[in-house]
């Protein structure tokens, strides 16, 4: 059964008239990437998928049960969102930051408990920040507030991971650590549905691909059949070379 | 959390302590001083007359009126900043105490008494309160930047009518009216209504305090993590309209309470609101307790209003501590 089964669904993107109603079924294991232009959409359709905003038709269900019948703290335990804007009005160090990813299980009158500060550190770990625990968020870079965002969803032990841009403000080497740690969510059983600006990224990464074209036509489905030139020459407006790499395409701007 | 916890709890031992010490030196300063001694004496149900009468009428009520009026700003303030998500809000940053002084001042300048005073300043601080709120609603939802503009014109406005009423009354009237506006607590008697509106809101907050630390990283981010994000937002606004409504007409608009005190308590104790929303009222009652002792003895038998020395106390000690927190 599909984790995340979207059906006919409508968003009203500002500026812009009906798009093709998007259905796909994400299931677990499975990595989504969804690619498109700046302005296409891909922001609004994740947010639509977390029921942060409501479709104008059609529906979301989560595991069987529509988004619209469940309450904020009932998809907060099954689903994460890794989001492109952080808002830190407060001072908050990364330890508090992470652990409110447990804020869904806790009720409230309880505190954290140890296992939750032990998932904390283990989500620290994972994105290599142990070592800036104490530290003010607000006094990190970009690259280490990202990783601190992703530290706080794994925190949350989704079963869907929604994540906007998750390698923003990235480094190689930390881009590919967390779509690494993102493919074994993806392998340990969770469902991963990401939007994307690097096309290669997501050639490398993902499974399934939804493109987003900015006239609101989409289609969706495995990336072999996805990753076709001429489709992603449409998508982008913009010519494309594909070299191949260890037998793998890469795509470059021509 | 376990690191912060033993501290943050100390902390608001410490607090509290520091609570009934201010209160106890309320009761026994003043122009006439009453020992230890005699005050367990009239705890105990004995003492002199003279002193019986000082404490159980005068000092006591007043003493409690400042610590509940302290608590309640600091507490709004508190909850004002997380709603709002701006260090700069305060309680009455969405033009509360505006709406009160005008309810106030008309009633004051049409000679009404005590009662009538503090129900206009009541009356006026709903008003507002529901002033903005309507008008904040707009076309579409409301969102805190536009709370808070809305709030900051409605004050402005409420300003301007207060500068008309001060100029248009009888020179009698004008120092009772200043003191209003600075906040004056010698005519502060019943407390009981206060204390009870603070201790019921502390209960209400403390089960609130991590869904307002998830609430603080903004709206989106609050409801990926599981708040649901406008009824929070809903009782945190009129939690602390409340409160602030309630705190104005005890004691008129004392400022600076609701504004430094919860950044003072951050600046030490960090922002976990489980923690600061109870130590912002232990706080801010014992800092108002002690300006009004400081208030009605430094220039005895004069009496000043006890806004000049919640800031004249206030400003020193915050600016110091912003300075030694980098």
């Amino acid at each position: 059964m599909a984790v995340l089964d979207i059906e006919h669904l409508v968003i009203d993107i500002p500026g812009r008239g009906d798009g093709d109603p998007l259905s796909l079924q994400v299931e677990s294991g499975q990595r989504w990437g969804v690619l498109g232009p700046n302005g296409a959409g891909k922001t609004t359709v994740l947010h639509t998928l977390a029921g942060l905003r409501a479709p104008r038709r059609g529906r979301v269900v989560l595991n069987g049960t529509p988004l619209t019948h469940l309450s904020r703290r009932e998809v907060a335990r099954q689903l994460a969102v890794v989001f492109q804007e952080r808002q830190d009005s407060f001072p908050a160090t990364v330890m508090e930051t992470v652990l409110i990813g447990r804020h869904p299980f806790l009720s409230a009158w309880q505190r954290e408990s140890a296992e939750d500060i032990r998932l904390a550190h283990e989500a620290l770990s994972a994105v290599s920040l142990t070592l800036l625990e104490d530290r003010l968020v607000s006094t990190l870079s970009g690259g280490e507030r990202q990783r601190v965002s992703i530290a706080t969803a794994l925190t949350q032990q989704p079963t869907i991971w929604l994540a906007d841009e998750p390698t923003n403000h990235l480094d190689l080497h930390h881009q590919v650590a967390v779509m690494a740690l993102l493919n074994q969510q993806a392998d340990n059983g969770a469902a991963v549905f990401m939007c994307l600006h690097d096309l290669n990224l997501a050639a490398r990464w993902c499974d399934h691909l939804l493109l987003l074209y900015p006239d609101g036509e989409c289609c969706s489905g495995p990336a072999e059949a996805m990753l076709v030139p001429e489709a992603l020459e449409r998508l982008y407006d913009q010519k494309l070379v594909v070299a191949h790499v260890n037998g793998a395409p890469v795509f470059v701007p021509g | 959390m376990p690191a912060i916890k033993s501290p943050a709890l100390a902390a608001l031992l410490a607090l509290t302590a520091l609570g009934l010490l201010a209160l106890l030196l309320s009761v026994a300063v003043g122009s006439v001083s009453i020992s230890l001694q005699d005050l367990w004496a009239v705890a105990s149900g004995g003492g002199s007359d003279l002193h019986r009468e000082l404490i159980m009428s005068l000092r006591a009520p007043r003493a409690l009126a400042a610590f509940s009026t302290g608590g309640l700003l600091a507490l709004a303030g508190a909850l004002m900043q997380v709603l709002l998500r701006n260090p700069l809000a305060d309680p009455y940053v969405l033009g509360i105490s505006g709406g009160a002084a005008v309810g106030a001042l008309g009633a004051m300048l049409i000679g009404g008494g005590l009662a009538l005073v503090s129900g206009s300043a009541f009356a006026g601080a709903l008003l507002s309160t529901l002033l903005v709120f309507g008008l904040a609603q707009g076309g579409g939802g409301w969102t805190p930047t536009r709370l808070l503009l809305t709030g900051v014109v409605v004050a402005a406005g409420w300003g301007a009518v207060i500068t008309f009423m001060l100029t248009m009354s009888p020179a009698d009237r004008l120092p009772g009216m200043l003191y209003w506006l600075m906040g004056d607590l010698s005519y502060a008697r019943a407390p009981y209504a206060a204390w009870l509106v603070m201790i019921l809101a502390v209960l209400l907050t403390l089960p609130l305090g991590r869904s307002l630390n998830v609430l603080a990283r903004g709206p989106l981010q609050a409801a990926a993590l599981g708040i649901a994000v406008k009824p929070l937002e809903w009782l945190v606004y009129v939690l602390a309209s409340l409160l602030t409504a309630v705190a104005v007409t005890t004691a008129g608009s004392v400022g600076f309470v609701g504004l430094i005190v919860p950044h003072m308590l951050r600046l030490q104790l960090g922002n976990d609101q489980r923690i600061i929303l109870p130590a912002s009222v232990l706080a801010g009652g014992t800092l108002l307790t002690v300006a009004d002792t400081l208030a009605r003895t430094v220039m005895a038998p004069e009496q000043l209003p006890v806004g000049v020395i919640t800031a004249l106390l206030g400003v020193p000690t915050f600016l110091f501590l912003l300075h030694r927190n980098r």
